[in-house]
């Protein structure tokens, strides 16, 4: 070894420790997941791909992660199509209007996902908010389900990840070069196509970074998927969690883990190499 | 005039939406906070009357002070063990052009990107198998893993920004290691460590999925005694510990920012 080499080879000398925490409780259980997923049954040790073929063959459990991945989605756009504007208003206004925006989008950061959950159950309960503000004005003559609803579970999740989402964005929104925009302004395009062929373009790697993250946490968030949603509509967490420790079936929870982790990271991993390619400027978000 | 109208109403839509997203962000918060006051049973808002009964019936309620206390020292312990790892590997790595230290970088920032869920369930798997009984220990371990990422990240941030001068110049002049460690690099990346605390506090506190697989029934912790009452039946003691935790949050968003700058830290990442 060279002596450069050997110097910085020291300069690792302080990753050691966490280095071998990771190895022992992250890659070994994860390794386990994996050994364990492939077992024929919570009995026998014997190696078979049974557990997939179970999910594969299964029209529920199919249905299950589709109906997951599809929350994550739908919820990832609306944070998107609230972001915009609020980054717009942000970069556009003072001090004062930066503060309370950058505290707004904070406050629900930190607190608690239980509960911000739980405010949602108060909100759309059956004698919630909206429907005793909405009894009281007779717009409704009875009390409407809200709670346990898919809608009701893609409002409350869209305001639980809002913050991941406003954040990438605002930021890319601060980094655009505001001569560009004043350019456009210049040669007389109106705001709307300012937004949509210079604002929007030049800002979207730092949506698409938004967007995977919110994904990804929508799709995971069984707090959230639990409550608001209700036993009714069975996610991947909870039928993990069900598979797990209600029936105590293993392998067949550890496949479930395994295919949901490939499904929701192999999205984000391909629509982050897809935009790398068609969208210049993806890595500088 | 046409384009001006356009423009007219681009720039409501625009103001409406902002202002719904503004509402959105801020409604539920102060929803729970409104609602712990109140002095009826039921959640009922706006509340029929006011008072601190469900406070008081918080602090007698042992089943729920005791998971808040454990809550407390595990996100402790997890804090503290995984700044203290997270920190020194970040000094590690932040200088380092080698190809394992972007691997080990790689490495540790998977936790973020793996459901945490499967985490929480392999971590499990491989207790049982080694005939580890689950503890606060087994939890800590788990959250620390969890917290790690955002220490990397954020201690990381602060080290980049550290010119690289200063500590020649102090080993130049005489300094030890640990001297110039203690008296340049420290006070000059605080900041983020400080941020990073407290972002790793709260990742801790909030756990859920790791929780659910490693809590065992004398480790209870807060957010999964809070998630099986509101699956039971909705207790209005629950509004009173959101009214805390969001409290306390408050007041440690205002700590951070006086001393970490915590949301330039956020925004930032």
């Amino acid at each position: 070894m060279t002596p450069a080499s050997t110097n910085a080879s020291r300069q690792l000398l302080p990753v050691v420790p966490l280095a071998a925490l990771f190895l022992a409780a992250f890659v070994l259980p994860l390794a386990a997941l994996v050994a364990i997923s492939l077992f024929r049954n919570p009995q026998s040790a014997e190696l078979s791909l049974l557990q997939y073929l179970r999910f594969l063959s299964d029209p529920f459990s199919i249905k299950v992660l589709s109906d997951t991945l599809w929350l994550g989605a739908e919820v990832a756009l609306a944070t998107l199509v609230l972001s915009y504007p609020l980054a717009l208003v942000y970069v556009a206004s003072g001090p004062f209007m930066r503060t309370l925006i950058t505290f707004l989008i904070m406050l629900p950061l930190l607190t608690s996902t239980v509960v911000r959950t739980f405010a949602w159950i108060v909100i759309l309960g059956r004698d919630g908010i909206v429907n005793s503000a909405m009894l009281s004005l007779g717009l409704w003559q009875s009390p409407a389900r809200l709670l346990y609803t898919w809608e009701g579970m893609v409002l409350a999740l869209t305001q639980i990840q809002l913050p991941l989402m406003a954040l990438p964005v605002i930021n890319s929104l601060l980094r655009l070069d505001g001569n560009l925009t004043r350019a456009a302004e210049g040669l007389g395009a109106s705001r709307v196509r300012i937004f949509l062929t210079v604002v929007l373009p030049l800002t979207l790697p730092g949506a698409i970074a938004g967007w995977l993250l919110v994904f990804a946490a929508a799709a995971t968030a069984f707090i959230t998927q639990t409550l608001v949603g209700g036993g009714r509509i069975i996610l991947m967490p909870s039928y993990i969690y069900q598979q797990a420790v209600g029936v105590q079936d293993w392998p067949f929870a550890a496949a479930l883990s395994l295919i949901f982790t490939l499904a929701v990271t192999g999205i984000v991993f391909a629509i982050g190499a897809l935009s790398r390619r068609f969208v210049r400027g993806v890595d500088a978000a | 005039m046409q384009r001006s109208l356009i423009d007219r109403i681009y720039s409501t839509v625009i103001g409406a939406i902002t202002c719904f997203g503004m509402l959105l962000l801020l409604a539920p918060t102060l929803v729970v906070l409104v609602i712990s006051f109140t002095g009826g049973i039921t959640l009922k808002f706006p509340p029929p009357s006011w008072s601190l009964r469900w406070y008081v019936e918080l602090l007698q309620s042992r089943e729920i002070v005791e998971p808040a206390l454990t809550s407390l020292k595990v996100a402790a312990a997890a804090t503290l063990l995984s700044a203290v790892l997270g920190g020194a590997a970040a000094l590690g790595l932040a200088r380092s052009r080698l190809k394992m230290a972007r691997a080990l970088d790689a490495l540790f920032m998977s936790p973020m990107v793996l459901p945490a869920m499967a985490f929480g369930l392999s971590l499990l798997l491989v207790f049982n198998l080694l005939g580890i009984r689950l503890s606060a220990a087994t939890l800590v371990l788990g959250h620390t893993i969890i917290c790690v990422p955002f220490v990397i990240r954020m201690v990381g941030a602060s080290v980049q920004q550290l010119n690289p001068v200063l500590i020649t110049c102090s080993l130049s002049l005489g300094a030890s290691r640990w001297y110039t460690f203690r008296r340049i690099t420290l006070p000059l990346i605080r900041r983020g460590i400080v941020a990073s605390c407290f972002v790793a506090f709260l990742t801790s506190f909030d756990n859920v999925p790791v929780s659910l697989f490693l809590a065992d029934a004398r480790t209870e912790v807060l957010p999964i005694k809070l998630w099986a009452i509101l699956e039971g039946s909705l207790d209005v003691r629950v509004a009173a510990v959101s009214g805390v935790i969001v409290l306390v949050t408050l007041a440690g968003l205002v700590c951070a920012e006086i001393f970490g700058g915590i949301s330039r830290q956020i925004g930032k990442r």
